[in-house]
């Protein structure tokens, strides 16, 4: 073999290789799944997102495909600071492509930020705040799984229609909080509902009394609470111990995982009527997805957070496949242009203004006797419709909106 | 009538609230100041300790049978001996030392403790529920009062003054008492110094577990539910003056009032507010409330 043959068959083989990998940077997709992993919101997100993002990226066929696609993850203990002091050091010196999940609206929202500055993609699955598809859109950010205005629209609008007319909110004292409240106060209002008063309290706060007494005083029919995680549960666990429900008043959840009801058990949580995107028992695909994650995630299974995770990952890489490329802004334009398809959401689109586009269901859950087998938690009262689901998309307030 | 907007009538309502989560402080730091007070030790592990007294009452009912009256009495017990083992096989080392490295100690052992049981059992909590007997509540005519809340109160106030009572008034708290003074002098009279100190370790440790017993129905049990709540622990400690065992029961009960009050007024501060009195304590009197300065 000659030396000619031997650099004509290298320029050949690097021809043919490289084409495929020639945008990507570094080589490696590197998707970081950023979220709590030690406090409140660990359950709901935390590992199990890790796990959602790794099925991905499993199920893609990235390896099969030739794409080298790595997961990493951290913790941001629910503070911005650490939050954004993780992501910048991602993407400065530790080449991560695109940021996964993000619960907590306050760190989101940071994250949403620097991720527009470096020119990287972010895909928002925890996060509840409507704002990031609002006046804080980014053309690098998609927010998949739900916001703020959808629990609104889903929750608010059912239990003003079924007589809840006048309300007191418990709000958890952040931007998520705040969000929510602000996009609940305005269909109750609109619905010709009335709000009697409302009190915010610190992110993870254990003791509820004080702020149920006020809620008690009020006399509102509805308690909103505004609030997540291990602050629902706690509220609604004490609620029962005060005598909310006994005394005519009942608790609006709006915003319940899965996980919270399973940590709260049926006996209390039972008759809680709230908004989810997703539930794992409602056909064959998402029965296998769930029970392919259970068996990796100590038998939790997913919340609509995973399932958004799992899904988000995957049509960003359908996304870097047919673009080549793992460039921020133009993966987060071809996700935008590709209609989603994924077992667990179904068909799907993207709006210019980052929002992914579903049907909500207004979920009830179950009583104990209701219950057949273990995660049995949740009947499906409503189906919303796509188009109605979200917040239209001239009213957000988005610059990438054109008017 | 109100005062600053509010009515007096939830004023009474929240003054109660207060004062039953000034229980769980009094209890906690109770726990803490007889640990500092007669070892010498820092013990940061004290949040855990309480939160395993939690999971022993879930353990009991779930895996034994046994339901909340047991749990009680059986939940401290448990866990006082793994704080036993914890000081016989290495805070005992540390007792000529600095206080840091008894302090160091104690925290890793937090951490490990809990983050072993979050890995187990998440971070979202178990549920537990009431005891029958203590379930519903009445009505004060200016709030609902919950009958367990009433209990968790009136149990955690006999505690508090028995323990006072052992300390400051009987022979064996005297005992207690000379040895941390003198530990060289209480031995040549025939007394076991490093038993009475194992098993005050234990008594602390069992009083955390205790409360721990007392929040199970009321919180979700929880990994991280001592994590939340040791640092306000010993904000309390250091304002009724460490080692002082009135000062932490007195201030304990104050300073849930306090709170309380806050969550009232201005409830976004109801979580730094014990920080801030802290801060100002400290300025004026560097020795707490109650305690001798040294």
């Amino acid at each position: 073999m000659t030396i000619a043959r031997i650099v004509a068959l290298l320029a050949v083989l690097s021809l043919g290789a490289s084409p495929a990998l020639a945008q990507i940077s570094d080589g490696v997709v590197k998707i970081g799944v950023l979220n709590d992993q030690s406090s409140l919101y660990a359950d709901l997100a935390g590992q199990g997102s890790v796990v959602a993002a790794r099925m991905a990226v499993e199920d893609f066929g990235a390896a099969a495909k030739g794409l080298k696609v790595e997961v990493v993850f951290a913790d941001h203990q629910n503070k911005a600071d650490v939050g954004s002091q993780i992501a910048r050091q991602w993407y400065d010196a530790e080449k991560v492509d695109m940021i996964m999940d993000v619960p907590n609206s306050g760190v989101a929202l940071a994250i949403n930020q620097i991720t527009r500055d470096k020119g990287k993609a972010f895909i928002v699955s925890s996060a509840a705040t409507s704002d990031l598809t609002g006046k804080a859109c980014s053309p690098h950010t998609i927010h998949w799984t739900y916001d703020t205005w959808a629990l609104a629209n889903g929750t608010g609008t059912a239990v003003v229609k079924t007589g809840g007319d006048t309300w007191f909110f418990i709000t958890a004292d952040y931007a998520f909080g705040h969000a929510l409240e602000r996009d609940v106060e305005a269909v109750v209002l609109k619905n010709g509902g009335k709000v009697l008063g409302k009190v915010r309290h610190p992110l993870n706060t254990q003791d509820f009394s004080s702020f149920l007494l006020q809620a008690q005083a009020s006399k509102a029919k509805v308690i909103g609470l505004a609030n997540a995680g291990g602050d629902t549960t706690n509220a609604i666990k004490q609620g029962a111990e005060f005598g909310i429900v006994k005394g005519g008043q009942s608790f609006a959840g709006l915003l319940v995982f899965l996980t919270d009801v399973h940590a709260l058990g049926l006996e209390k949580a039972q008759g809680l009527t709230f908004t989810e995107t997703f539930y794992w028992d409602m056909n064959d695909k998402t029965r296998a997805f769930a029970k392919r994650f259970a068996e990796r995630n100590r038998q939790i299974h997913p919340t609509m957070i995973h399932a958004g995770v799992y899904a988000g990952t995957l049509h960003y890489l359908k996304a870097v496949e047919a673009l080549k490329s793992d460039d921020g802004a133009k993966v987060i334009a071809k996700m935008k242009e590709m209609p989603t398809d994924d077992p667990l959401f179904g068909k799907g689109t993207i709006r210019a203004d980052g929002r992914k586009i579903h049907p909500a269901y207004l979920v009830e859950v179950k009583k104990p006797s209701e219950s057949k087998y273990p995660w049995d938690y949740y009947k499906i009262r409503a189906t919303i419709p796509a188009e109605q689901a979200f917040r239209p998309l001239d009213q957000g307030g988005c610059e990438l909106v054109k008017k | 009538m109100t005062i600053f907007g509010v009515p007096t009538q939830a004023l009474f309502g929240q003054l109660l609230i207060g004062l039953i989560n000034g229980a769980f402080y009094a209890l906690l730091s109770l726990g803490l100041s007889v640990i500092f007070g007669l070892l010498n030790i820092i013990n940061f592990t004290h949040g855990a300790q309480y939160m395993m007294g939690a999971f022993a009452a879930y353990f009991l009912l779930n895996w034994a049978g046994l339901g909340y009256w047991w749990a009680l009495l059986v939940a401290p017990v448990a866990v006082a001996i793994t704080g036993i083992a914890l000081e016989r096989t290495t805070l005992k080392r540390l007792y000529q030392l600095d206080h840091l490295y008894g302090l160091l100690l104690t925290f890793g052992f937090a951490l490990i403790i809990q983050g072993l049981f979050r890995h187990q059992y998440g971070s979202s909590g178990l549920p537990y529920a009431m005891p029958a007997e203590l379930a519903g509540g009445r009505n004060l005519g200016f709030m609902f009062l919950p009958n367990y809340r009433a209990w968790v109160i009136v149990f955690s106030l006999a505690v508090c003054l028995t323990t006072w009572y052992v300390i400051e008034r009987t022979r064996l708290g005297s005992y207690l008492r000379a040895a941390t003074e003198n530990p060289s002098l209480v031995q040549a009279f025939g007394i076991n110094v490093p038993r009475m100190i194992t098993l005050t370790y234990g008594f602390g440790v069992g009083l955390a577990a205790l409360a721990g017993v007392l929040a199970a129905p009321i919180y979700q049990v929880n990994p991280l539910m001592g994590a939340d709540l040791i640092i306000v622990v010993f904000a309390v400690v250091v304002i009724g003056g460490l080692g002082s065992i009135m000062g932490s029961i007195v201030t304990g009960f104050g300073l849930g009032v306090v709170e309380g009050f806050t969550k009232v007024f201005y409830p976004e501060a109801s979580n730094t507010v014990i920080f801030v009195i802290m801060a100002v304590v400290l300025l004026l009197r560097p020795a707490g409330l109650f305690g001798r300065a040294s």
